[in-house]
């Protein structure tokens, strides 16, 4: 069907959706923009934009005073080992739903999606006691299990929406040519999947990279990733808005950086086959 | 070998019985087609020879050995899908290669085979490509070679001509044919184009709702109908059936003429008509008329006719090619 906007109207849109993505976007620019600021500058009324004393001296203390490389380390393992796992699980369980599904396929994803929907401070104490006495608490192995038993929700729906653009008759030729299942899967299924386990792949480890809420009730320092990392910059009094947010902005660049320049495929993955 | 035989194979989808019970012969190097109107079961008869579907009840024996419960890869198939199903990713040369990997052959052994196939079906310059970039005959060759490189014992066609244009398909028709009387593999073909049925089969199988109404030649089935359902299908234009006085005359309830067995004349016959619509294709011509008293029929004039729209004209059924159809539609002897 035609576009029946009139110039007029497209201009009016542009420029309402710049106004959404810069307000959107505005957190974070302010972000940057304080943590070159003197902790004076952060908190001053009228706050001052781009005509202020631009200072290195937020990032020199953040990196004197905590081991960022650590903390980097630890979000890396944990957010890359979280979505390596939960591949291992999410890419049988999409194919067993796209191309065997039953009568309580759609239940079963719905069931699973639903527990998204539960906040996680409701099961907070028992699998922190689970940590506790399986000896999981502040370890990297039991944060990816969490992360990852987190996720695998959304891996699968994503995974399961993708996989079901397939043709299935491509996966039957596979078979007739003589493909066990985990041949049919390796050789033919993977490969056409490719793009939607990307971007599976690269939403997982932004959701991973940025959850704070696990990895801060359930690590103190060897498996602490950067949200903890932020986090210890927070203090109940005193100034310290300049070094939190340079603490931020070193925590989120690596993932913006990398969101940045795979954004196309993250489009295509949340939003492929919601329309056609 | 592939010889192929069917014995009551049932197929149950929930409480839909799509396949009551088959049985049937396939011998050893035939052309079997599978006919029939949409959703009346052949894919499904077809997958389920191929173990695609798994049967609800009955056996499928191929030379001999009861297949029901085997994977796919064990029977021995090849199979043609209706879109060809191409490993997109992979160039036509691995396409081809796959079933050969997958059954562990060495790659000398594979390259011949390959380019063996390449050869018979013309795609030595095209094995580097994807499919993507091929036209949809060069697509349908690169699934028969697919196909043929595995020796199969049997072939599986599933629709393999319904993606392509009017001329491509006369001519892969053609292409098919020849390879069966090359190769002399048995071939189950499944279409619901009865052109395609009566040119290509040694033997074809009308369906309908999953029973099978009639097995037999092209020129039995023709010729000599077992019930209305099978007069009508094959044949085209279809069968026109009378009943009335006309059919009490010949002592049955409906009676069957196919258009190109009633002679057109614009002076004399037996039942005076009207022509409604003149169909002109040059070799021949398709009256659609109203024959007073019976209402519409079709008939064939040979060549050019000088015929159109409120023409008046006779016509003469040729009493040796009359149908006789009970009140059930079962066919009756001739009279």
């Amino acid at each position: 069907m035609e576009n029946k906007q009139t110039p007029l109207g497209h201009i009016g849109f542009s420029i309402f959706a710049w106004i959404v993505g810069l307000l959107i976007f505005f957190p974070i620019f302010w972000m940057v923009l304080t943590s070159f600021k003197t902790e004076l500058e952060a908190v001053s009324i009228p706050p001052s934009f781009i005509s202020f004393d631009w200072t290195l001296e937020n990032y020199a203390e953040v990196q004197a005073r905590s081991d960022y490389f650590r903390f980097a380390m630890n979000s890396v393992i944990l957010s890359v080992g979280s979505t390596l796992v939960g591949l291992l699980f999410a890419v049988p369980c999409a194919w067993a739903m796209a191309f065997n599904p039953t009568k309580r396929t759609k239940d079963a994803l719905l069931w699973m999606l639903s527990t998204k929907m539960m906040p996680p401070v409701g099961v907070l104490v028992p699998i922190y006691l689970v940590f506790r006495d399986w000896g999981l608490l502040d370890t990297r192995f039991g944060l990816i299990m969490v992360l990852f038993l987190m996720n695998l929700p959304i891996m699968v729906w994503m995974l399961y929406t993708y996989f079901k653009e397939i043709p299935s008759d491509i996966l039957e030729a596979a078979r007739m040519d003589g493909a066990t299942l985990p041949k049919e899967i390796i050789f033919v299924l993977l490969p056409m999947a490719v793009p939607g386990i990307a971007s599976t792949m690269l939403l997982n480890i932004i959701l991973a990279w940025n959850e704070a809420f696990w990895t801060l009730n359930l690590t103190t320092a060897d498996a602490a990733p950067l949200t903890a990392f932020i986090a210890s910059y927070s203090s109940p009094e005193g100034l310290f808005w300049s070094k939190l947010s340079a603490a931020s902005t070193l925590a989120v660049a690596p993932i913006l950086i990398i969101g940045w320049f795979s954004q196309k495929q993250l489009v295509r993955g949340l939003t492929f086959g919601a329309v056609k | 070998m592939g010889a192929i035989r069917l014995e009551k194979v049932k197929k149950t989808f929930g409480t839909l019985d799509v396949i009551p019970g088959v049985d049937l012969d396939i011998n050893d190097g035939e052309f079997v087609v599978f006919v029939g109107p949409s959703g009346c079961g052949k894919s499904t008869l077809l997958r389920l020879i191929a173990g695609l579907e798994d049967v609800t009840d009955g056996k499928i024996l191929i030379n001999g050995v009861d297949v029901a419960n085997e994977a796919p890869a064990k029977r021995g198939l090849s199979m043609v899908f209706q879109s060809y199903a191409l490993y997109p990713h992979m160039t036509v040369y691995n396409n081809i290669a796959f079933g050969l990997k997958m059954a562990g052959e060495s790659k000398a052994v594979i390259d011949e085979k390959v380019q063996n196939a390449a050869k018979i079906l013309n795609l030595t310059d095209y094995l580097e490509r994807r499919p993507g970039a091929l036209s949809g005959g060069q697509r349908q060759r690169v699934a028969i070679g697919r196909a043929i490189v595995r020796n199969p014992a049997a072939f599986l066609f599933d629709e393999p001509l319904s993606n392509l244009d009017a001329a491509l398909r006369v001519n892969m028709r053609l292409e098919i044919t020849g390879l069966h009387q090359e190769l002399k593999t048995t071939m189950i073909y499944v279409t619901h184009d009865q052109v395609e049925a009566m040119t290509m089969a040694d033997k074809i199988v009308v369906l309908q709702a999953g029973r099978v109404e009639q097995v037999g030649k092209p020129m039995d089935l023709y010729n000599n109908p077992a019930n209305k359902f099978v007069a009508g299908f094959i044949g085209s234009p279809k069968m026109n059936f009378i009943g009335g006085d006309y059919a009490k005359k010949h002592d049955c309830h409906e009676i069957g003429i196919r258009p190109e067995h009633v002679a057109v004349s614009t002076e004399s016959g037996d039942l005076p008509a009207t022509v409604k619509i003149a169909e002109h294709l040059g070799a021949e011509t398709y009256l659609h008329v109203n024959a007073e008293g019976f209402g519409p029929m079709t008939v064939r004039a040979t060549g050019e006719v000088p015929l159109g729209e409120h023409d008046k004209i006779w016509l003469t059924p040729e009493q040796d090619r009359i149908h006789r159809f009970d009140a059930n539609g079962i066919a009756l002897g001739k009279l």
